[in-house]
């Protein structure tokens, strides 16, 4: 996705004017990096906050009487289970059970949710969820806003500086402080921190104040994905495809019990039939030996030669402080502590599976 | 004298006495951002203009560095395993990459002096 189709972030103006360099990604010309570089980026996010323009992904507000049983019907979820405010990490499932996105919804209200998914999915998305509320009772309404992730543990404080308090939002929580404002205390990097769903003229008000504070600094999509592998997080596209499914994935903490058991949603009987069986291959941890990354797409053998599985994610941890990787192996050799190796330009580059993630969770939960 | 040229790939050669020291420039350096590893080319290897001499690895990806002419590998740069981020702080000095002897010293005509490279790059 390149050339005219091309989609420019609101906000880009700020972005050109702080120095980011910009390329492509999910058809969205993003900023990859400011002047510090990923590298400094990185670090300052986990040391201090870290502010992300994300209006390349989109909400979805979903609504009306029928929205839990379209959402139970278009996710493996119980979406009438949750408080309000209460978020959830879910997928859309073909029949097949592969992951067409992987998505967050949070309650708002009796009857209303929001739905944020993945800049790159985004358009199918909104057609796949269009065509399932054709059967209920149910409104889809995407939401023109822009989007911005601080993130890293002095986001709170920054946030309350800037005039929004955060106090009683815990992680994997949402809620409108605002008008047209939707704000949930979750991310993707590993640490605390908090995602803005806000109008335009309202985000150019809150980047400014966020930017008068030291502790604050622009974060590019290089260090974005930087931080999310070390963090074990899931990119869609690379971790997760339309041939892998939750199983296979290890995200089966996302799937409520009773929902993989009796749950209607699609994908549910394949689901089951791949639960039952075992999934044939795991997503693990990988941590190359010395200081050569993997990269996507390299292939994994193991000690005797024998293909392996394929790297899915890779790249440079640093935090971490050497290569970091997320792959898929064949289950027998998805225990941690396997010795692999990736096939790096005709090189065997040894790697252990690890477990996840590399660098541990900070979330704010209680 | 040494002398310096200029690719179109962005890398600089250094030639004194029929060997050249080869990196890349401070443009490239920047536009490759944080590099974490550098894959050394091995000494005694023989490449032709154009093969794949060094790879460079960002945070983020992956990059390949060209031999700008023919030649054979003399010395690579070992202190760049230990500390691959030379080639950002010093891309033209103690970040060079490798040098090789020239096999033909006649293709150093077809590249650039400085001021064509900085109006290259513009």
């Amino acid at each position: 996705m390149t050339g005219q189709d091309t989609r420019h972030l609101p906000l880009e103006d700020l972005h050109q004017a702080a120095g980011g360099r910009f390329g492509a990604f999910a058809g969205w010309s993003m900023p990859l990096t400011y002047p510090p570089g990923v590298m400094k980026e990185h670090l300052h996010t986990r040391e201090h906050a870290g502010l992300f323009d994300i209006s390349h992904m989109k909400l979805f507000e979903v609504s009306g009487p029928g929205a839990i049983a379209l959402l139970n019907r278009a996710c493996p979820l119980d979406a009438g289970a949750l408080e309000i405010s209460q978020s959830k990490y879910t997928f859309f499932l073909n029949e097949a059970a592969g992951i067409i996105d992987d998505l967050i919804v949070t309650r708002l209200g009796d009857d209303r949710f929001m739905v944020v998914a993945n800049a790159g999915n985004a358009v199918e998305d909104e057609k796949h969820l269009r065509a399932l509320a054709a059967g209920f009772d149910a409104r889809v309404d995407p939401l023109d806003r822009v989007f911005l992730a601080v993130q890293g543990p002095d986001a709170w404080a920054a946030l309350a500086r800037a005039g929004i308090e955060t106090g009683s939002l815990l992680f994997m929580h949402g809620v409108e402080p605002r008008q047209n404002w939707f704000m949930s205390r979750s991310g993707y990097t590993g640490e605390d921190g908090f995602e803005i769903g806000l109008p335009e003229a309202d985000a150019r008000d809150l980047v400014a104040k966020l930017l008068g504070d030291e502790r604050v600094q622009w974060i590019g999509l290089a260090a974005r994905d930087s931080l999310r592998l070390e963090a074990g997080l899931c990119l869609h596209g690379q971790d997760l495809t339309p041939e892998i499914d939750p199983a296979s994935a290890g995200l089966m903490w996302a799937i409520p019990k009773d929902i993989r058991a009796s749950g209607h949603f699609i994908g549910a009987d394949a689901l089951r039939s791949i639960i039952e069986r075992g999934p044939s291959q795991k997503r693990v941890g990988l941590k190359p030996d010395g200081r050569q990354p993997v990269r996507s797409g390299a292939a994994l053998i193991d000690a005797d030669g024998h293909p392996a599985g394929h790297v899915a994610s890779g790249g440079f941890g640093p935090s971490a402080g050497h290569p970091v990787a997320m792959g898929y192996v064949n289950t027998a050799l998805a225990k941690a502590g396997t010795k692999l190796f990736a096939d790096v330009r005709g090189t065997k580059i040894p790697v252990d599976v690890t477990p996840l993630p590399f660098t541990p969770h900070r979330y704010r939960k209680g | 004298m040494a002398k310096t040229y200029f690719t179109e790939d962005h890398e600089w050669l250094r030639v004194d006495g029929g060997v050249a020291t080869v990196g890349i420039t401070d443009y490239a350096q920047e536009q490759l951002g944080d590099l974490v590893f550098v894959e050394l080319p091995e000494i005694g290897r023989k490449l032709a203009k154009g093969d794949t001499a060094v790879v460079v690895e960002s945070v983020k990806a992956a990059s390949d560095v060209y031999a700008p002419v023919d030649g054979e590998i003399t010395e690579a740069n070992a202190s760049l395993s230990a500390d691959p981020s030379l080639v950002n702080s010093a891309a033209t000095g103690d970040g060079w990459l490798w040098k090789m002897r020239l096999a033909n010293e006649s293709q150093l005509d077809s590249l650039m002096d400085e001021a064509a490279y900085k109006a290259h790059i513009g």
